[in-house]
Formats: structure tokens, sequence, C-alpha cells
């Protein structure tokens, strides 16, 4: 079921990255690329690199070696909020929500950088402060309806239960209207029926926001149903790189994968 | 069904994201308003304006500068009475050098400085959280009033060491000096808060509001999203101490008249921090009932018990007054970190199930 928006444009090209810490080795000369509309997948056993890869692409983490092009701009290291204005989003392996705040405020949060008004007509609420609230209030309101959280939008996202949590932090990357969309482990923990629901938002958001999606998950059947193309990390290393059926048939995953998958 | 949401349905987001959207509340804040402006004038004495009002009032609009800091963005702060301090030692300035600014802008001027200085002594927070902050903020406390003790510029070499509120009128109106009068620095002071509450109200529900929880409660995802922590943090500490400068100018322009720097020891700092725990971090209503708690406690346990018929002696009350003050901070901390403005949400949200139990 491969997606109909993937194109020919590279939009993320990622050349040989080594990332360590101290003496560990968490990346080693990874190289890969990203089209314009695909949905692309990176899988591997616990610890393999997947989370740090995504680190590195949204400027969290800096590599000590290779680069990272996207939209035509090669970088060695960058800063997360530039990688933000740059229109990179993402959610974590372990939600990283602002617990405090409502399921709206969490979203408009996620709008932040595309607000301007400055702090004295904020403290008046008139103006352009007033205008963009109610402006970026709109997308907001189209993020919840999209994901069908109208009935939590004003409970704390603390007092949520986790699928809804995932869902809340899916919302708040999506309200920054990015060009790529990075997803760490979005249906980690969940049941059969909540999976299926974050599938269909995620080939939603791809098929109808046209969003570039770099998704990292376990459950291969998923992996195998919705991404163009799949990376598959081991121990730091590139196992290989291509379509589900090159990389299912692909020995060296089967034989990673024989010795983790029923951990 | 006194409090409800419904048949209040709004119709556009403008009316949703008013500052008050339930109907209750706007009458609520309407009633306060008319009793602040009207009722207390017309029925309080020169008693209790200068022993409890007034002092509330800015102790709140210090609250709610601290609830900025350290309730919206997750900054410890133990440097209110030295931020106060500034409010206060720059007005005295300002208004003795310039004997013609109008007093209340010299106010706000004060704010600004106190909030430069804020802005310096947030750098550290970038790299420092929580117990460690704290320290740093604890060390800005004592260096800044050894500094105003010091330097006797500060006090403009004043042999007796302290800094007096001069005469000054606005309009014809006496202001501060030995002779305003307790109702016209009531209803300055009443301004003051009723223009700073609404205006912290307004920026903590918008865009800056936002990125200060955000840094608070998930400081990691905040970057990712774009808010860079250092500028969101030094507005926090520059808005927050622009609160409490003024509330120090204030203090003791239009409340002590005249005082040394041991009025704003590090108790002060502890006491406005006590009245936001109690009151509830991240409420800017709160912060007001945290001030008017703790301001009228200690006249609650003095008064009360004679009422009836119980007869204590000052120093126990006074024993008891630090044993409930010590009670009550851990049970907020512990229990209720939201505070009385929590618990007034939870009473709203009963009257609102009213009379169904749920
Ligand atoms: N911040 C960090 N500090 C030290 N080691 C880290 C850090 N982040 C990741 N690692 C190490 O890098 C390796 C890869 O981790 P990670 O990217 O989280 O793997 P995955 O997401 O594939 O499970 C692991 O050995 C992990 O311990
Ligand atoms: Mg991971």
């Amino acid at each position: 079921m491969a997606t109909q928006h993937t194109t020919e444009e590279v939009l993320l090209d990622v050349k040989g990255i080594s990332l360590s810490f101290g003496g560990v080795k968490a990346l080693s000369n990874i190289s890969f690329d990203v089209r314009k509309g695909e949905i692309r997948a990176i899988i591997g056993p616990n610890g393999a690199g997947k989370s740090s890869m995504l680190n590195c692409i949204n400027g969290f983490y800096h590599p000590q070696e290779g680069e990272i092009t996207f939209k035509g701009e090669t970088r060695k290291q960058m800063q997360t909020h530039k990688a933000a204005e740059q229109g990179i989003a993402r959610t974590f392996q372990n939600i990283a929500l602002f617990s405090g705040m409502s399921t709206l405020d969490n979203i408009m949060t996620g709008r932040n950088l595309k607000m301007k008004a400055n702090v004295f007509w904020q403290a008046l609420h008139l103006g352009p402060a007033r205008r963009e609230e109610v402006e970026h209030r709109e997308v907001a309101e189209r993020v919840i309806d999209f994901l069908e959280i109208e009935q939590i939008r004003k409970t704390p996202v603390g007092r949520l239960p986790y699928g809804l949590q995932k869902r809340v932090e899916l919302g708040r990357a999506l309200a920054a209207e990015p060009d790529l969309l990075l997803l760490d482990e979005p249906m980690a923990g969940m049941n059969h029926e909540e999976k299926e629901d974050m599938c269909r938002y995620i080939l939603d958001v791809n098929d109808q926001l046209g969003t570039t999606i770099v998704l990292i998950e376990h459950d291969m059947s998923v992996v195998m149903d919705i991404s163009d193309r799949v990376v598959v990390l081991d121990y730091g290393r590139m196992l290989a790189d291509g379509t589900p059926d090159v990389v299912r048939t692909n020995q060296d995953v089967i034989n990673a994968y024989l010795g983790v998958t029923h951990e | 069904m006194f409090y409800r949401e419904a048949g209040q349905f709004k119709t556009t987001y403008e009316a949703d994201q008013g500052i008050f959207p339930i109907i209750q509340d706007r009458w609520f804040i309407a009633i306060m308003l008319v009793i602040s402006f009207v009722v207390i004038p017309y029925f309080a004495n020169e008693y209790w304006f200068q022993a409890v009002i007034i002092p509330l009032y800015i102790y709140a609009i210090a609250a709610i500068g601290l609830n900025i800091l350290t309730g919206y963005a997750g900054q410890v702060s133990l440097g209110t009475g030295a931020f106060m301090a500034i409010g206060a030692y720059a007005t005295y300035k300002l208004c003795t050098a310039f004997p013609d600014l109008n007093i209340l802008i010299v106010f706000v001027m004060s704010g600004l400085f106190s909030a430069g200085v804020g802005i310096i002594f947030g750098i550290p927070s970038l790299r420092i959280k929580g117990f460690y902050l704290a320290v740093a903020t604890l060390a800005a406390q004592f260096f800044i009033l050894w500094l105003f003790n010091k330097v006797g510029w500060f006090y403009n070499n004043n042999p007796s060491g302290t800094i007096t509120a001069p005469p000054r009128e606005v309009l014809g109106i006496m202001i501060t000096g030995p002779n305003a009068l307790a109702i016209t620095r009531y209803y300055v002071v009443l301004s003051f808060l009723v223009v700073f509450a609404l205006a912290a109200k307004n920026i903590v529900r918008g865009r800056i509001g936002r990125s200060w929880m955000a840094i608070r409660d998930m400081d990691i995802a905040a970057e990712i999203i774009g808010i860079e922590p250092l500028k969101t943090k030094l507005m926090a500490f520059a808005i927050s101490s622009f609160y409490c400068g003024v509330a120090g100018a204030l203090y003791i322009f239009c409340w002590l008249g005249s005082a040394e720097t041991e009025a704003f020891d590090i108790n002060l700092s502890f006491l406005i921090l006590f009245m936001i725990i109690v009151g509830g971090l991240g409420s800017i209503m709160g912060s007001i009932m945290g001030a008017a708690f703790i301001t009228l406690l200690p006249i609650f346990l003095t008064n009360f018990p004679p009422m009836i018929g119980i007869q204590i002696a000052s120093d126990l009350a006074k024993h008891l007054e630090e044993i409930i003050f010590g009670v009550l901070i851990v049970f907020f901390l512990i229990v209720e970190p939201h505070g009385l403005a929590r618990l007034w949400q939870i009473v709203k949200e009963k009257l609102r199930q009213w009379p169904f139990p749920y």
C-alpha cells in the first residue's frame, strides 16, 4: 500500500553520519535519503540507534561525522529551534507532552513559532495578539478535528490515557504544519485498535496534507503496510535500505531479527 | 446549578478565548471590582487600610510576579525581596533626582530597572535548575541588599541609612509622603493591582504563557518545537522582576513610607513564596488569594478566638500562626500544589454539577 504522493525530489539527505557517546558508537556511517511525500521507516532492534538518528536530523544530537541536507541546505550541526523553523517536527518515544497544559494549549504551543505578536500586545490582548490567537486557534481546531479529539480539548493532558496522549503529541507536531514529520515509535504500547487508528492518521497526514514522514516502528507488519521504503539499523550500522519487499527477504535482516523479535 | 457552562455555547473562538469565558466568572470579577473600588473605601478605616488591605494588594502584585517566574516558567527564585528592593531604591533615586517626574511613571520606570537586573540574574538559569537555581537567586538576594547598604549613593548618603518617600502629587492629589491619605494610596495600589493582574492573565494565556509552561513541563520538547529556552526564561525573569520591582516601589512609597534594606530581607522573599504555594502555583487568581490568606490569617487568629470567648496569650498566638503556616505549606506542597485556586475550582465544579452528585 505505497503512498501516491512520493516524488523523485529528495527532501532530506543523510550522508555518512557517525555519532558516539564516549566509547559507545551509536551510529556509524549511516547514509540514506528521504523523498518528498514518502513514508520512510527506520527499523531495528532496541539500541540500534534509531532514536539517535532522529535526534541528529532535528539537531538535538550533533554527529561527529557526516552531513545532513534538508531542503537543499547542507549542515553538519544544527540548533534544534533552527530545525523547527525549517519545518521539521517530531514526536518522542516516551511521550513528551506539556503535562500541566490542556490538549488545546499543547497543540497551540505547536504553533508558537508562527506567532509573532509582542509582549505589549499580548498583555493587552488586543490588536495583533488577539487576531493571531484566533487565527492560530482555527488551525489548532482543524488538527483537533482531524485527530478526533474534540471531547478532550480542554482536559489537562496529564489526565489522559496513554493512547490519547500519543495522539495529542502527534497533534502538537502537526500544528506546526511541518514539511518533515519524525515519529519515534508512535504505536509503541498501544493495543491493536489504537494501532489501527494511529496507522490511519499517519496515512491520512501523508495523503491529505502531503507531509513527508520518517517513522520508527517495531511492529514489522505495520511497517510493511504503511511505508514506502525502509532503513534497517543494527548496532548503529546500516543493514539494509529498500522497499519493504526487498528488506523482508534480505538475509542480514532476517538474521538480526531472528534473535530479537520474540524478546 | 448556580455555576455552570450549560447553555453558554461559544459561537466564535474569540468568545471562547475571552479572559473569563464563563458568565458566572465575569459576575464574580465584576462583584470583586465593585467591592474593592466602592464598598471597601466606604467602610474601611485608617487601620484597615494601613494594616491590612494596602499591604495585601502590594503583596499580591509581588506574588503575581513570582508566580510568573516560578509557577508558570518553573524557575524557582528566592530573590523576590531583592527585586522589590531594586524597585524601591530606583524610585527613591529617580524621584529625588527628578522631583517633577510624575511619581506613577517613576514607579513603572523603577520596575524596568528591576527587570533589567532580573535578566542578568536570570542568565544562569540556562545552565542550572531547581535547587541550584534557588541558591543562585539567594546569592542575588544577599548581594543586592548588601550593595544597597554599602553604597551610600543609593540612599543619597542619608546618615540614617533609610530611604523615605518624599511628598509627590499627581493632578493635585498627594500620592506619597506623610500627607498622602490612606484612601489615596489605597486607590493607587488597587489600580496597579487590577491593571497588572489583567495584563498577567493576558500574557499567561497567550503565546508567551504557553512557552513558559512548555519550558516548565518539558524543556526538551519545547526546544524541539522551536522555543528558545534562554530567551523564554529571560522573558520570565524580566516580567517577573518588573512586577516585583513595582510592588517594591509601592511597598515603600504607598505603604511603609520609609525603610532600610532590612524591609526587603530574605523573610520577605519567603513570605511571597508562601503566598504562591498556598494560593496556587501557576494561577494569577491564586496569587491574589494566597496574598489575602497569608495577610488575613494572623488578623483572624488574634481576633477570632476572643470573639468566641477563648483568650490566647499574644506570644502563643504568634507561635500558633507559625505552626499553622508550616502545616499549610506542607499540605499544599504535598497534597495540592495548585493551592487555594485549585480548591476554588473544585468548589466551582461541584456547584456546576449541583444538585446532582455527578
Ligand atoms: N544521550 C545519550 N547518552 C549516551 N548514550 C546514548 C544516548 N542516547 C543514546 N545512547 C546510546 O546509543 C545507542 C542507541 O540508542 P537509541 O538511539 O536510543 O536506540 P533505539 O532508539 O534504536 O532503541 C544505545 O546504546 C544508547 O545507550
Ligand atoms: Mg528508540
